[in-house]
């Protein structure tokens, strides 16, 4: 069974805001490919200020479903429309204190919902624009059609480089053989017919880097580090975390990892990711570590 | 109030009979039975009793062809991987569409690596087509291997005729019997069967404990290799006190058979029709005139599973579900959906399954505890309105899916 938060079970048990609601004048009905299940959210909205006076939902789905169903109705009632449009799905599950990763979509369907029954009532067409995959990394939630998505922009070619840009992989592995299968097909796609050959399971050794033109003075060096770190920044502060530059010690980068990256299990991935960005943007081979390792006395 | 087990097909409640012969397996009995000692010569003693025990239950000709393994998923790949190596001449698989993933999940991986894979299709019934098997039987054919019931439905596959087809062209054929063994009677030395797994934790014996059925003759290849342990066809020191237990554990289905097809199936019969008279809109699904005699199967329409078990559990009372939310993945289950069950019944199929342990009474608590669940849910659907289904629901309510 799942492990669902005490809040979970609250709002599935006790439903808030459940039923038709008679008076109201947007309707939003949408479903989940991902798993068949499906919601009609009701509001009564305010025409003159635009608030949500009630907000009502029916919902054909598993527990986390109808949990995040009643949650958005009492997250939005007595916001305007406009702060309801602001209202993202991570809102929906934080609000229940978390949903479990093959969870998460219910939360989405709830937020498509609201944008629907919006829309409805500006008697405007609403269409979805995000694609929902297959669940493929469970530990971290992520789903084919986000990791395809980052091969291609990115041209990733590794399962490593695939955990560096999604975490997809860095957990448990059950998903390497699946990430591995989307590698070869984008690989497949990439060269045309006829020219298929499957990814390497390993990462190739990485090439020597080429030395640089002209040797690079400490300050050009570390102008250069603090653009590799704001680079990979927002990808770690979307999941909560950060990094700062602690010292640079010869070919020793040391980082404080904050936030949610510290003491995460991806942490070593984490690292390894942007150590590659480093070597490569600094055409020298550089180790980085956490600033925990830094010699004391130094 | 005791809580109500009814999901014995997922698993079993250890026989306190069988844990009494187990436990000097842990303590006096601990030796290992390839030992010349007398501490190993105990041991080998009870694992012979054991597999005249499982020989018995499953009618073999000989104990030898009794090997014991650690699960059924094993003994299914084992068989399934021993046809292929033995005879590289043959490349072709047949299996059914509604197997157990132990299979379905080897057989997709198999495909990929260049087997080439049948699966054969099922009725509303979930009952199979043989015209559409014997077509598929031809010399590249290394196995047919179809569960001889089903885990979800109950319902019962006509193996023993297929085997026999299957012997007619020369094809090994091995049954996934682990939801049968113990609920129906078999004679294995009286059919053309090859290969049968079994599991002990389905019938009152612990987990991690299995059998290969291998007939003596069939060309095999073990999975495990490494030591003289079943003659060499699964290596690894024999887990004595689960084989003891399994032993036992056979014993008691044995005598118990009766039971299982009289008193069992009828408050099996007693809580279907218990809630199909007291619930509309919901219908049994899988072949009910041809299935094990503890397993029902409910669809309700227009609610979803993973709900109605939540709501059941917090009665005291286990079930199982072929939602797709139960399980993570993307489908309602394999079985339902193969069965051309719509998805809004699909979704909300509950799984009763019995076991000799089960009362009057409970079924009595449970035939009244679901009514108000089911209206509950119904209440907070949007495909329903009051009383019945909103008129024609499919065009209430038709969300724009995503």
């Amino acid at each position: 069974m799942w492990e669902y938060s005490d809040k979970v079970r609250e709002h599935f048990f006790n439903p808030r805001n459940s039923g038709p609601l008679e008076e109201a004048n947007g309707i939003g009905d949408v479903g989940s490919i991902q798993c068949g299940d499906a919601l009609r959210l009701m509001l009564k909205v305010d025409p003159e200020t635009e608030i949500i006076q009630d907000a009502h939902f029916q919902t054909f789905g598993c527990g986390s479903a109808i949990a995040s169903s009643s949650a958005l109705t009492e997250i939005i009632k007595g916001m305007t429309l406009d702060e309801a449009l602001k209202v993202s799905n991570q809102n929906i599950a934080d609000y229940l204190d978390g949903l479990p990763p093959e969870k998460m979509h219910c939360s989405v369907m709830g937020r498509e919902a609201l944008q629907a029954a919006i829309a409805n009532y500006r008697g405007e067409e609403w269409s979805d624009d995000h694609e929902e995959g297959a669940l493929v990394c469970k530990c971290f939630a992520i789903d084919s059609v986000m990791i395809e998505d980052v091969v291609k922009a990115n041209d990733l070619n590794t399962v490593e480089e695939v955990t560096f840009y999604t975490k997809a992989g860095g957990g448990c592995a059950a998903c390497h053989e699946g990430i591995e299968e989307i590698l070869a097909r984008i690989k497949a796609e990439r060269a045309g017919p006829g020219e298929v050959s499957p990814p390497p399971a390993c990462p190739a050794t990485p090439e020597a880097p080429k030395p640089p033109s002209k040797k690079l003075s400490i300050v050009e060096k570390i102008a250069k580090i603090q653009d590799v770190l704001e680079s990979v920044r927002p990808m770690l502060q979307r999941d909560h975390g950060d990094v700062e530059l602690a010292d640079v010690q010869g070919k020793k980068i040391y980082v404080y990892l904050k936030g949610a990256c510290s003491g995460c299990m991806m942490e070593a991935a984490t690292l390894g990711g942007i150590q590659q960005k480093m070597i490569e943007t600094l055409g020298e081979l550089v180790q980085v570590l956490p600033a925990s390792h830094m010699p004391v006395d130094a | 109030m005791n809580p109500i087990y009814l999901d014995n097909n997922a698993t079993t409640r250890v026989d306190p009979a069988v844990v009494e012969a187990m436990l000097p397996f842990f303590t006096e009995h601990f030796g290992n039975a390839s030992s010349i000692h007398a501490f190993g010569s105990e041991v080998g003693k009870a694992l012979k009793k054991a597999r005249g025990q499982v020989q018995a239950l499953l009618g073999a000709e000989h104990d030898s062809e009794i090997i014991f393994t650690s699960c059924g998923t094993e003994s299914d790949s084992t068989a399934i991987l021993s046809a292929l190596k033995a005879q590289p001449e043959r490349n072709t698989v047949i299996t059914t569409v509604v197997e157990h993933p132990a299979i379905l999940t080897l057989c997709d991986w198999l495909e990929k690596e260049g087997t080439i894979v049948h699966k054969l299709k099922v009725d509303k019934k979930g009952r199979l087509d043989l015209d559409e098997y014997k077509s598929l039987l031809n010399d590249r054919v290394a196995i047919v291997s179809v569960m001889w019931a089903n885990n979800e439905t109950g319902t019962i596959f006509p193996v023993e005729e297929m085997a026999e087809l299957a012997a007619a062209r020369g094809i090994m054929f091995h049954t996934d019997a682990v939801q049968a063994v113990g609920k129906i009677p078999i004679d294995l030395k009286n059919t053309k069967i090859d290969m049968l797994s079994l599991s002990g934790h389905k019938l009152h014996a612990p987990k991690g404990i299995g059998v290969l059925y291998l007939r003596r003759g069939c060309r095999f290849r073990p999975l495990l290799r490494g030591g003289h342990q079943e003659r060499g066809r699964r290596a690894g020191t024999e887990n004595s006190a689960s084989i003891v237990g399994l032993g036992m554990a056979c014993e008691l289905a044995m005598q118990h058979m009766e039971e299982e097809n009289t008193s069992v199936k009828r408050l099996r019969d007693k809580l279907e029709q218990g809630i199909l008279s007291r619930i509309s809109h919901c219908f049994p699904t899988g072949d009910v005139s041809n299935r094990l005699p503890n397993t029902s199967n409910i669809a309700f329409e227009y609610i979803e599973g993973e709900a109605i078990l939540l709501l059941l559990n917090k009665m005291g009372i286990a079930g199982s579900s072929g939602s797709a939310c139960t399980s993570g993945s993307l489908e309602p289950s394999h079985v339902m959906r193969a069965m051309g069950i719509p998805y809004t019944a699909a979704h909300g199929t509950i799984r009763f399954s019995l076991s000799r342990y089960n009362t009057e009474e409970e079924v009595d608590r449970v035939i009244a505890a679901v009514p108000p669940i089911i209206a509950q849910l119904r209440k907070l659907s949007p495909y329903w309105s009051d009383s019945g289904p909103a008129a024609k629901p499919e065009e209430a309510f038709a969300p724009t899916y995503a």
